[in-house]
């Protein structure tokens, strides 16, 4: 399919979406996010994909929403229209892994983006921040939410009421990406680790990634017994028998899926 | 481009920035700081240069702050905020030449003090007259080692001989600071110029992609473990190895001749 804001291809087991608005430092507007959301919904159906990569570009993984697009809405036109929400509500329930690729600014949604992904892999040239603050408004697809649970609510509180960036190394320390880079290889590095993923069990891969986003919605008890659920569900699987099989023969496991 | 307080001259591969406030022995205004930054952005850009010189016009190489632009305050008894200057000023220099991935040279004609002293620690090598001397010199006047200055000279010196200059802010001479590992070379003054243009040109025509990976790997294993160094190392080996520079570098040994570098 042809799309007008993003880059769709596949790469063996990947399915990469590229951001790309160039002029615009990949701002997202709704022409952006429709397009997200259907080539998600397409990489969702398709078997072939065990793992998506999402990057932007070196400079920009996304500045953030297309501010001259929103600026004319009324409360009552992003209420009705629901602005991102599509975007949102479709890749916090997304089934299958997503690697980010971040590099440059990732910056108000482009960084509510980023941390509704699985993994970040960030260039030493990342920077991060929702400066939503400096236009008289405030983080509104998950900022708020997703970024004071990845680094607590002092440093949330200090970038979300101050608007400043954090660079990538800080980043890392925090536990906001998973790892930094050289910027010429955040790309490979991103794909290098959606490889890793995709070898995996699609099924527990599925199943873990269920687990561990429900840790941030349930007590500590109702989230080991859901665990343990999957965890047992996961033995009426082929890819267990394989992949338990695989370690005692010592080989490599072949996962099916199934 | 033409900048008032800076001259800039590319010859061979290799930009020449000649601080040019001789009168006041190279101190620091606003406008030479502005004028620094941009001759380092345009260098950094421009694809034909291969290696940076930072020098000075006249006696000094620089003298560091220019006292003089805060005066009036310092004579009213109003307070001075330096901190503004530093973030603004310097620290956007110190920056920009450690993040340039080019090599950048220092060839100190002559006295450096403060900031000055900042600035060429800053640089990558440090060529010296003989009648260079090196004034770590915030002490003298009541303040703290600023624009880069504490962070090279415990790396330099080692912490208990960085306390002695920063604390007693005795001068350094060439000799001693050749000794001390603060400059890589000294030379007598009038080969000062000569002796600068033979390494800068044979840093500018070395394989500058490798360069600048080398020196983002040096300055990252300055202030990391031994383990994210060795991590570091392999991920910059990987970019390097895809360099034209790299297969030119391989080829030329097969051949037994020496390499001919593009810089890509």
């Amino acid at each position: 399919m042809n799309y007008e804001t993003i880059v769709v291809s596949k790469e063996g087991p990947l399915g990469l979406i590229t951001l790309n608005r160039p002029q615009a430092m990949n701002a997202l507007n709704f022409k952006m996010v429709d397009e997200l959301v259907s080539a998600l919904n397409s990489f969702e159906k398709d078997d072939d994909v065990r793992c998506l990569v999402i990057a932007g570009s070196e400079r920009a993984f996304s500045a953030g929403a297309d501010i001259k697009e929103m600026e004319p809405s009324t409360a009552v036109q992003m209420a009705m229209t629901g602005h991102f929400f599509p975007l949102w509500d479709e890749v916090g329930r997304y089934p299958k892994p997503i690697v980010g690729a971040l590099s440059g600014f990732v910056l108000g949604g482009g960084l509510e983006l980023a941390m509704s992904l699985d993994v970040l892999v960030a260039s030493e040239t990342t920077q991060l921040g929702q400066p939503e603050i400096d236009i008289g408004v405030m983080p509104g697809g998950g900022g708020t939410q997703r970024l004071t649970r990845a680094v607590g609510k002092y440093k949330a509180m200090e970038m979300i009421l101050t608007g400043k960036r954090m660079g990538a190394e800080e980043a890392r320390t925090l536990g906001l990406v998973s790892r930094v880079v050289p910027k010429e290889a955040y790309l490979s590095e991103a794909k290098k680790v959606a490889e890793e993923i995709a070898s995996k069990s699609p099924v527990a891969v599925r199943q873990a990634k269920m687990a561990v986003n429900k840790a941030f919605e349930m007590g500590l008890t109702q989230g080991i017994d859901f665990e343990r659920e999957l965890f047992y569900l996961l033995f009426a699987s082929e890819d267990k028998t394989e992949g338990m099989k695989a370690f005692m023969e010592k080989r490599k496991p072949e996962f099916k899926g199934k | 481009m033409g900048y008032q307080t800076v001259k800039t001259e590319l010859a061979n591969g290799v930009q020449w920035i000649t601080l040019n406030r001789p009168d006041k022995l190279n101190a620091f205004d606003r406008q030479m700081g502005d004028d620094l930054l941009e001759a380092l952005k345009e260098a950094e850009k421009g694809p034909e240069v291969r290696c940076l010189v930072l020098t000075g016009e006249g006696k000094a190489f620089s003298s560091g702050e220019d006292l003089n632009t805060n005066r009036e305050n310092y004579e009213n008894g109003k307070p001075i905020f330096l901190g503004e200057v530093i973030r603004s000023k310097y620290n956007p220099i110190v920056q920009g030449i450690r993040r340039m991935e080019k090599p950048v040279l220092a060839s100190v004609n002559g006295y450096t003090a403060g900031a000055g002293l900042g600035l060429a620690l800053a640089c990558d090598l440090r060529v010296a007259s003989d009648k260079a001397t090196f004034h770590e010199a915030f002490i003298k006047r009541g303040l703290v080692p600023d624009s880069g200055t504490s962070f090279w000279l415990t790396r330099i010196l080692g912490l208990a001989r960085a306390m002695e200059v920063s604390m007693l802010g005795e001068p350094i001479d060439a000799s001693k600071a050749l000794n001390l590992g603060l400059v890589n070379w000294v030379f007598p003054a009038d080969r000062l110029r000569e002796e600068t243009t033979k390494i800068s040109e044979r840093l500018a025509k070395g394989p500058t992609k490798a360069i600048g990976l080398t020196k983002r790997a040096l300055n990252r294993a300055v202030v990391v473990d031994m383990d994210s160094a060795l991590e570091y190392e392999a991920y910059l080996q990987d970019i390097a190895g895809r360099t034209r520079d790299h297969v030119e570098g391989v080829k030329s040994f097969f051949e037994k001749r020496e390499p001919d570098f593009a810089g890509q």
